[in-house]
């Protein structure tokens, strides 16, 4: 298992650095100038021409990436030319409302997922069973921006019981800074009322995030519930005379949840996705929105920085999701 | 004969189908639905921001333009970019894929890590990124989206080809003598060629849904062209009074996106019984 994650991540290693070959080639072969991004509109060709200079665009590009790749391996992603802060400061202030979001949107899809999938499949063609399988259909097909906004209507501008956007209200004070996630900091300093906010305003964006999450699960689960109980161990127990409750709980779910678990790690590079579009339509002040306003206004150090971030976290949690494997299946573990 | 009476079995996927079809058929002929196809982009600014009522069936935009006929010619727009997009894909996906299954060595290695590279992070983060390197158009977002799609094709026809490969059949034709290409062409793409068209049906309700959030972010279609994610971005503005602007739009990438994921579904229940909806 131990040699198993190592390998696993040295192998991130190659795939990491194609990332970032692949981002620095297409933004320096693109047909955006970061120096003129920095100079402004009113810079005089001189001023740009310093700039490049200074930011070292004008060495080959393989000695860019090379600089730039020695740096990144310091902890240093250069300065963001739009915030004109250290581009790793930023990422790790913003990371955190990110990493909140989509957890809290993981936990839900596979909770719910988990949840619908299984009694759907235990009650196989049941009202209960077409009900999921039309809604995780639909969830599917949802544009989650547009989802998102329509949740805005009703609920915030309709019926004002959720806030319309950020992680707070405004001018409230933020918990003091522990782990960045607010619900986690204002739990651990006993701040209940900012609890309760940062709950409220978590609500929307992380049911539109999960959306397709709870969708997927359930389908999945769904159809292995069905596969586990038709299985020939479950026919023996069943003639055994175990009673129904005994054979489901520990053996048909535990079976079952080896696919909709893989699943769960897949979707991870789907909620990232659609945190992007979410926390623009919420003003969420995460990676998602940073990233946009990265690309909108050639902050080329800040792009790059993210995307390798955002593939970073990918490959390790996909790791992880081997690994859950292994703990769920021993037949799994076994080839690890 | 028996595949077809099979399919028409299947309620939802030949639903899929019917509204696959009937998208097609307006993306053809919009003239149908659409009084005026040429005026979809001139509003009649004494009528803006009209809710929904028999002459308008979706209300009327900002401009004064008729929602529904924008509607209607957006689906035109969607279609076309996920055709495009997933015709490039599979151009450069599937030939990729067939090589790095059938042969090995360096040239397939290399294949399939470029193919790592490109999944290893999110495609919508991707496509924002080249389209907005690209300019702002629908034609840098067929483009974006095309980069970021074919690996897919290439994935799915690699495990496929790498299965068929050890099969006693291609032994046989390589024992005839039979060329590389001859076997990759005549005998193993028509072996994958049924999760290729899985994938691609999938893909098209996929390519929408991104591409809309393209439209919306503005990284994609420039205005007036009525696409689906563009005119939600812009109804946005307009909540919650004029809830209809934003909300039509939306109904449409769901239904054409639902219809192409209930036939993608039905043909890989035809096409891999082991996947089978139970």
């Amino acid at each position: 298992m131990l040699l198993f994650l190592i390998r696993r991540l040295i192998l991130i290693i190659p795939v990491l650095l194609g990332l970032l070959l692949l981002t620095f080639l297409m933004l320096r072969l693109g047909g955006n100038d970061p120096a003129a991004a920095i100079a402004g509109d009113n810079a005089t060709p001189e001023m740009i021409e310093r700039i490049r200079e200074d930011l070292g665009l004008n060495d080959p590009l393989p000695v860019q990436f090379w600089d730039y790749l020695v740096r990144a391996a310091h902890g240093d992603f250069g300065v963001s030319a739009y915030s004109q802060r250290p581009v790793g400061i930023d990422i790790l202030d913003r990371l955190p409302a990110t990493l909140e979001l989509t957890i809290v949107a993981l936990v839900l899809a596979s909770v719910l997922g988990i949840t619908f999938g299984a009694l759907a499949g235990i009650w196989r063609n049941s009202i209960f069973d077409h009900t999921v399988r039309v809604v995780s259909v639909a969830g599917l097909a949802t544009a989650s921006f547009w989802f998102a906004i329509m949740l805005q209507l009703v609920f915030s501008m309709g019926l004002e019981i959720l806030p319309l956007r950020g992680r707070l209200p405004t001018g409230w004070t933020p918990p003091p800074d522990i782990t960045g996630l607010y619900l986690v900091d204002s739990l651990v300093t006993g701040q209940f009322a900012t609890f309760w906010y940062a709950f409220l305003h978590l609500v929307m964006p992380a049911v539109t995030i999960s959306l397709g999450g709870i969708a997927t699960i359930a389908r999945f689960t769904r159809s292995a519930v069905v596969a586990a109980m038709h299985s020939e161990y479950a026919a023996y127990e069943q003639a055994v005379g175990y009673p129904r409750r005994r054979i489901l709980m520990p053996y048909v779910l535990r079976n079952s949840l080896v696919t909709p678990v893989t699943q769960i790690g897949l979707l991870f590079g789907a909620f990232v996705s659609s945190a992007v579009a979410v926390e623009s339509v919420f003003d969420w002040p995460g990676l998602g929105s940073y990233l946009v306003e990265a690309i909108f206004t050639s902050d080329f150090n800040a792009v790059l920085a993210v995307t390798l971030v955002i593939g970073a976290i990918y490959g390790v949690v996909n790791i992880l999701v081997d690994m859950t494997q292994g703990l769920l299946d021993p037949r799994v573990a076994e080839t690890m | 004969m028996l595949m077809l009476k099979k399919f028409l079995r299947d309620v939802p996927a030949v639903l899929g189908l019917l509204i696959v079809v009937i998208a097609v058929i307006l993306a053809l002929f919009p003239g149908l639905l659409v009084d005026n196809v040429d005026r979809v982009n001139r509003g009649d600014i004494l009528q803006r921001l009209k809710p929904p009522s028999p002459d308008l069936p979706f209300g009327s935009d900002d401009l004064g333009r008729n929602i529904f006929d924008r509607v209607v010619m957006g689906t035109r727009s969607a279609l076309t970019i996920s055709t495009l997009v997933v015709s490039l894909s599979m151009i450069v996906g599937v030939p990729l894929g067939l090589i790095a299954g059938y042969r090995s060595g360096w040239v397939s290695s290399a294949i399939m890590r470029v193919t790592d590279v490109f999944l290893a992070v999110p495609q919508l983060i991707l496509a924002i990124a080249i389209a907005q390197i690209l300019g702002r158009g629908a034609t840098s977002a067929m483009i974006a989206l095309a980069v970021t799609y074919w690996p897919f094709f290439t994935r799915t026809v690699y495990a496929e080809t790498q299965k068929i490969r050890a099969s006693l059949f291609v032994e046989a034709l390589e024992g005839y003598g039979a060329s590389t290409t001859r076997i990759m062409l005549f005998h193993i793409l028509p072996n994958v060629a049924a999760p290729v068209i899985v994938r691609a049906t999938v893909g098209m309700g996929f390519v929408i849904l991104t591409a809309a959030v393209l439209g919306f972010l503005g990284v994609g279609a420039v205005p007036p062209a009525p696409d689906w994610g563009l005119q939600i971005s812009e109804g946005r503005k307009y909540l919650p009074v004029h809830w209809w602007y934003a909300t039509f739009p939306g109904l449409a990438i769901l239904f054409l996106v639902l219809g192409f994921n209930l036939l993608g579904d039905g043909l890989r229940d035809l096409v891999d019984p082991r996947l089978r909806r139970s």
